[in-house]
């Protein structure tokens, strides 16, 4: 089903293209063996190289390379064996150099594609263009000084990956489908750590609008959003926004739109250099990147499994619905600890308590799975005293409750605490013939027709087996006793 | 193209270079006369001739080691800076 | 004793060796001899106590048995080269004040190998220049004069122009240069001296303030060949640190120097012998020193270079295209002159308005404006094209000589105030002979071959090699110091 905005003068459709800086996991820069590591004091990760010193000279770093091929991998994507870095030409007081070292024509990685899974259970194929390697730059603080920027250089020279996608994102669900599938796979790949909070996942989206069929529409650029839903907020205010102009008899001008947060709406961000050419040429400090195809060959059979190919393995190995399998390869971490706490068990069951209780669980803790209360062999381990008989599903979820508050397997909490679920049929019995006893004026009503009390003696009679009696039984034994 | 003002104050901007005003006709005269001279290059017949780059565009990229081999060097990183304050390099305001 | 500031540095390692004298005693007449030739303004900073210090450690490495291959030599170094704790400028006001906080490869192997630095030496601000006009510390003067006009202001030639004239007027026993279309080896044909541009990719970029990244080379320039081989071997060799340096041994230059040429062929390129352009006196020269080469054995072979024409306006556009984004990086930020303004981009302007000289500000602009979209495709590419042409030529030159014999410059040393000296499309002219092997990278020597009929000034030739083939241009450039009858001693300012 597309996503259509329902204008006054009939129907448009939008478009949508991404381009996501990814910052490498690597130890040193880009160029320079000064390290990346977040969270140092100011200019103290910093090179000559970095600073753009006099005479500096760029060195690549062998470790971004590959992360860029393992990368170009994972989005299905030709890896180029001949790539060339070229300056872009501009100033800045981060950029230390007065240019940045990327990649124009002839980038590392292009031509890729990633699926993207959506909430109706449509997939779309969204293409990539291109990834390349770039620098990052380094960081303003603008609210120390009254009348001065503080320049701290830790993060120039950090490795990027600008991936660039086609214009082919049709709404903004399409858009957060996009960057939380390209997110999981480089987690996965352990290229980057995707976390678009601390800015080491940053997205610029290129929006346009046009009448459904028609040649794509001038587009704005809204740059620098720092977060999947305001990615998301940012498209659909400003393809509104585009909307309103085109009807109201206005032109789109092609421009850079920053996105307001707080107040849900795009801006321009006029600039004062209307001059602006970022004069690309080869940089001629350095000479092409040449890939050798034998570590091509390596990091492809290195390459882990990504979340396609895990997902589909799930339906079938585990039998799980699509949608399931969907959620739980999303993230690496979830996925294994799904694995691990299904291998041997009832895989179906397990999932659904990792889907709801356990999810339920981390997300009021604020936890992570790996650092999940409960061990998966536990949860596996439940699953079977469930499907065993041993405990009902009611007794279960105090069962996980002890497991998250005390960490214990579920077999010592049945035995601890008497969980074990009664199967005893006299016993049983006794209990039911107990309440009815106590209850003469109620069986009075349910044999004048008031059936309905069928199930309060259920739960008067679970009340009284403290909730282990079996309920199947339970349920059988007071019919039977009721009806007789 | 040709070379007008309005070039040169173009160039200008982007190479944050102040053209006196009454250097500006003396600055189109020159980067104009260069241009011209220059263009002889166009009787030259480059079809299917790549460009050069680098002498040295066969030799392989050579590839460092990702090992921490710099940086922690704050002292000589600012020790030329015009203006710093608390390990930062200081510039005038921008205003985002 | 002969006066130790005229010793070549193959005597003065003897020298040293035999214990005639000390590096201290060395080190001690060379500053002498600076304080005597300031008029030449050929140091812009003269380090005297870091030479006395290290002049020092040299002879107790040299006690110790522990001699380098320069042990002991006093050297100067164009102000190019960043130097740990000493001001280096690039003689441009922008670089004012700043103190590299490193040591650039080839003047640290330099060290390494036992040497003794003087003094940073003039330059063209940023190497940008053929006369050594556009320092911001002013001209140089070119210690040799007009027979004609004694009293003429004679340039030294650039952009090394401070290095040439204190190597030829005794302030140094050698000294560094950078080459990126001719600025060793026009100051050497100018100043008489043997300048020698190696391979790109011989010796290491890494630390020297860079003009044009794809062209700029370090090189040697002292007064004989021999020392031309010593110092060679000293700078040149593999840095990790630079990713356009070869990773190829550093051969032993000195043993190339035979003086035989015999059997060797001599290209002399047509084009390199305009109807206008090349001086009569430079031509003379030229055409007598293949004379002597052919009597000496060797086999002097007509060669074409086509595109030679197109050099000079391809270096032209290739070259300032390059600078404009190399000296994007003087801001006022990190290092160097800072002049305040409201904003950042006022700021950036008036650092950089007031920073670089006229030259250089000329130069970004034309490199900023080819560029540009519109121009990129048709000057940029373009230049870089043709510059394919002129390597693919030198190629096809190579399968027929083993080097090519030409001019350095089309005439002798001018006067700082001749006409030609405010026309910048004039002043490139002189690059013409220089710049196309610097285009194709290739190695070339200029040693004094004669001296001018006219006004009594020296004139280099060069000597183009293949790429890597220093010790084939060595050689010839032996042999060709061996027939000149050129002095290889210093002209002194002070007299002796």
């Amino acid at each position: 089903m597309s996503y259509i905005i329902k204008g006054e003068t009939g129907d448009w459709e939008i478009v949508v293209g991404l381009e996501v800086h990814c910052e490498v996991i690597s130890k040193a820069k880009l160029f320079s063996g000064a390290a990346t590591a977040f969270g140092a004091e100011a200019n103290t990760q910093v090179s000559f190289v970095d600073a753009g010193f006099p005479g500096m000279l760029p060195v690549i770093n062998h470790e971004c390379v590959e992360q860029a091929v393992r990368t170009g991998f994972g989005l299905n994507a030709t890896i180029n064996k001949k790539s060339i870095f070229a300056r872009k030409n501009y100033y800045y007081a981060d950029l230390p150099n007065g240019y940045q070292i990327s990649q124009s024509d002839h980038p590392i990685i292009s031509d890729g594609y990633i699926d993207v899974d959506l909430e109706n259970g449509e997939t779309r194929r969204i293409g990539i263009e291109r990834l390349h390697l770039e620098q990052d730059a380094g960081k303003l603080m603008h609210d120390q000084h009254p009348s001065k920027s503080f320049v701290d250089l830790n993060r120039a020279g950090v490795a990027l990956m600008e991936i660039v996608s086609r214009p082919d994102i049709r709404s903004p669900e399409e858009a957060g489908a996009y960057l939380r599938k390209l997110r999981s796979i480089v987690r996965y790949i352990g290229s980057c750590d995707g976390n678009m909070d601390e800015g080491s996942m940053r997205c610029d989206a290129n929006v346009s609008v046009r009448r459904p069929g028609e040649p794509y529409g001038t587009r704005a650029e809204i740059k620098n959003v720092n977060s999947i839903r305001f990615v998301m907020q940012a498209i659909e205010y400003e393809a509104m926004r585009q909307v309103e102009v085109l009807e109201s008899g206005g032109r789109i001008v092609q421009e850079t739109r920053k996105f307001d947060s707080v107040k849900g709406e795009t801006r321009s961000m006029r600039s004062k250099e209307t001059a602006v050419d970022y004069r690309y040429f080869y940089d001629p400090d350095l000479i092409p990147l040449v890939l050798d195809e034998a570590m091509i060959e390596r990091l492809r059979k290195e390459m882990p499994e990504l979340p396609d190919a895990k997902k589909k393995r799930f339906t079938e190995e585990y039998g799980l619905p699509a949608y399931d399998a969907g959620q739980l390869v999303a993230e690496k971490d979830i996925a294994a600890y799904f694995e691990a706490a299904a291998k041997g068990h009832d895989a179906k069951k397990v999932a659904n308590y990792i889907m709801g209780d356990l999810f339920a669980v981390l997300n009021k803790l604020g936890k992570s799975i790996n650092e999940s209360p409960v061990k998966p062999e536990n949860l596996g381990r439940m699953v079977d005293l469930i499907n065993d008989g041993t405990i009902s599903s009611r007794i279960a979820k105090d069962v996980f409750a002890f497991m998250v508050e005390e960490g214990k397997s579920p077999d010592q909490i049945v035995e601890e605490k008497g969980l074990k679920q009664v199967t005893d049929t006299s016993a049983i019995e006794k209990m039911v013939d107990d309440v009815i006893a106590a209850n003469p004026d109620k069986v009075a009503e349910y044999k004048g027709g008031k059936e309905k009390l069928l199930g309060w003696f259920v739960g008067q009679t679970m009340r009284a087996s403290q909730g282990k009696a079996n309920p199947a039984m339970l349920n059988e034994l007071v019919k039977k006793k009721l009806d007789a | 193209m040709s070379i007008d003002r309005e070039m040169v104050k173009r160039l200008g901007i982007l190479s944050r270079l102040r053209i006196p005003e009454e250097n500006m006709d003396e600055m189109v005269t020159e980067l104009t006369k260069i241009l011209g001279w220059v263009d002889q290059l166009k009787d030259v017949n480059t079809d299917d001739v790549l460009p050069m780059n680098s002498v040295v565009e066969d030799m392989n990229l050579r590839e460092r080691e990702d090992v921490i081999n710099d940086g922690g060097i704050r002292d000589q990183i600012l020790a030329n800076a015009p203006e710093e304050m608390d390990g930062y390099f200081l510039v005038p305001k921008v205003v985002e | 004793m002969t006066d130790l500031v005229e010793l070549t540095i193959s005597e003065a390692l003897d020298g040293l060796a035999k214990k005639e004298f000390s590096s201290v005693e060395l080190t001690k007449a060379h500053l002498a001899e600076m304080e005597k030739a300031r008029e030449l303004n050929a140091y812009v900073l003269e380090t005297p106590e870091v030479a006395l210090e290290r002049a020092q450690k040299s002879d107790e490495r040299r006690a110790q048995g522990k001699a380098g291959k320069m042990e002991g030599i006093p050297v100067g170094m164009k102000d190019l080269y960043c130097t740990k704790g000493v001001r280096t400028t690039a003689c441009s006001h922008i670089l004012d004040g700043f103190i590299p906080p490193y040591e650039s490869t080839v003047s640290q192997k330099l060290e390494d190998a036992g040497s003794v630095m003087l003094g940073k030496t003039n330059m063209d601000e940023f190497a940008m220049g053929t006369a050594n006009l556009t320092s911001y510390y002013g001209a140089v003067r070119n210690p040799y004069k007009d027979k004609t006009n004694p009293d003429k202001f004679l340039i030294p030639g650039g952009s090394s122009g401070g290095s040439a004239a204190a190597v030829a007027a005794g302030l140094c026993m050698a000294a560094t240069g950078s080459d990126t279309g001719g600025s060793i080896r026009t100051p050497a044909s100018f100043c008489g001296i043997v300048g020698c541009k190696p391979t790109y990719g011989r010796c290491s970029r890494w630390g020297m303030v860079a003009f044009a990244s794809s062209l700029d080379q370090a090189g040697t320039m002292t007064r004989t060949v021999r020392d031309t081989a010593i110092m060679m071997g000293a700078m040149a060799g593999f840095d990790p640190k630079d990713s356009t340096s070869a990773n190829i041994p550093v051969p032993d230059y000195e043993k190339a120097l035979t003086g035989n040429v015999k059997g060797l062929k001599i290209g002399i390129p047509r084009e390199y012998n305009p109807d206008k352009g090349l001086n009569s006196d430079v031509r003379h020269v030229w055409e007598s020193m293949a004379e002597k080469l052919k009597a000496a054995g060797a086999e002097i072979v007509d060669i074409s270079l086509p595109s030679t024409q197109y050099a000079l306006p391809t270096y032209y556009l290739i070259a300032p295209a390059e600078a404009s984004s190399n000296l994007a990086r003087y801001d006022g930020v990190r290092f160097g002159l800072r002049v305040d303004g409201k904003s950042l981009d006022e700021m950036y302007t008036n650092t950089r308005t007031e920073g670089f000289g006229k030259e250089v500000k000329r130069r970004i602009m034309i490199g900023t404006c080819i560029l540009l979209e519109g121009y990129y495709e048709t000057c940029y590419l373009k230049a870089q094209k043709v510059r394919r042409l002129l390597c693919h030529e030198f190629a096809e030159a190579y399968k027929k000589v083993d080097v090519i014999l030409a001019p350095a410059a089309p005439e002798t040393a001018f006067g700082k105030d001749d006409d030609s000296t405010s026309d910048p499309l004039k002043m490139q002219l002189y690059d013409v002979f220089t710049v196309p092997s610097s285009l194709a990278g290739l190695p070339s020597v200029c040693v004094p071959a004669g001296t001018s009929d006219i006004n009594g000034l020296p004139i280099g030739l060069q000597v183009i090699g293949n790429s890597f083939q220093e010790e084939t241009i060595l050689r010839v450039a032996g042999a060709i110091e061996s027939m000149s009858g050129m002095p290889i001693r210093p002209l002194r300012m002070g007299g002796k």
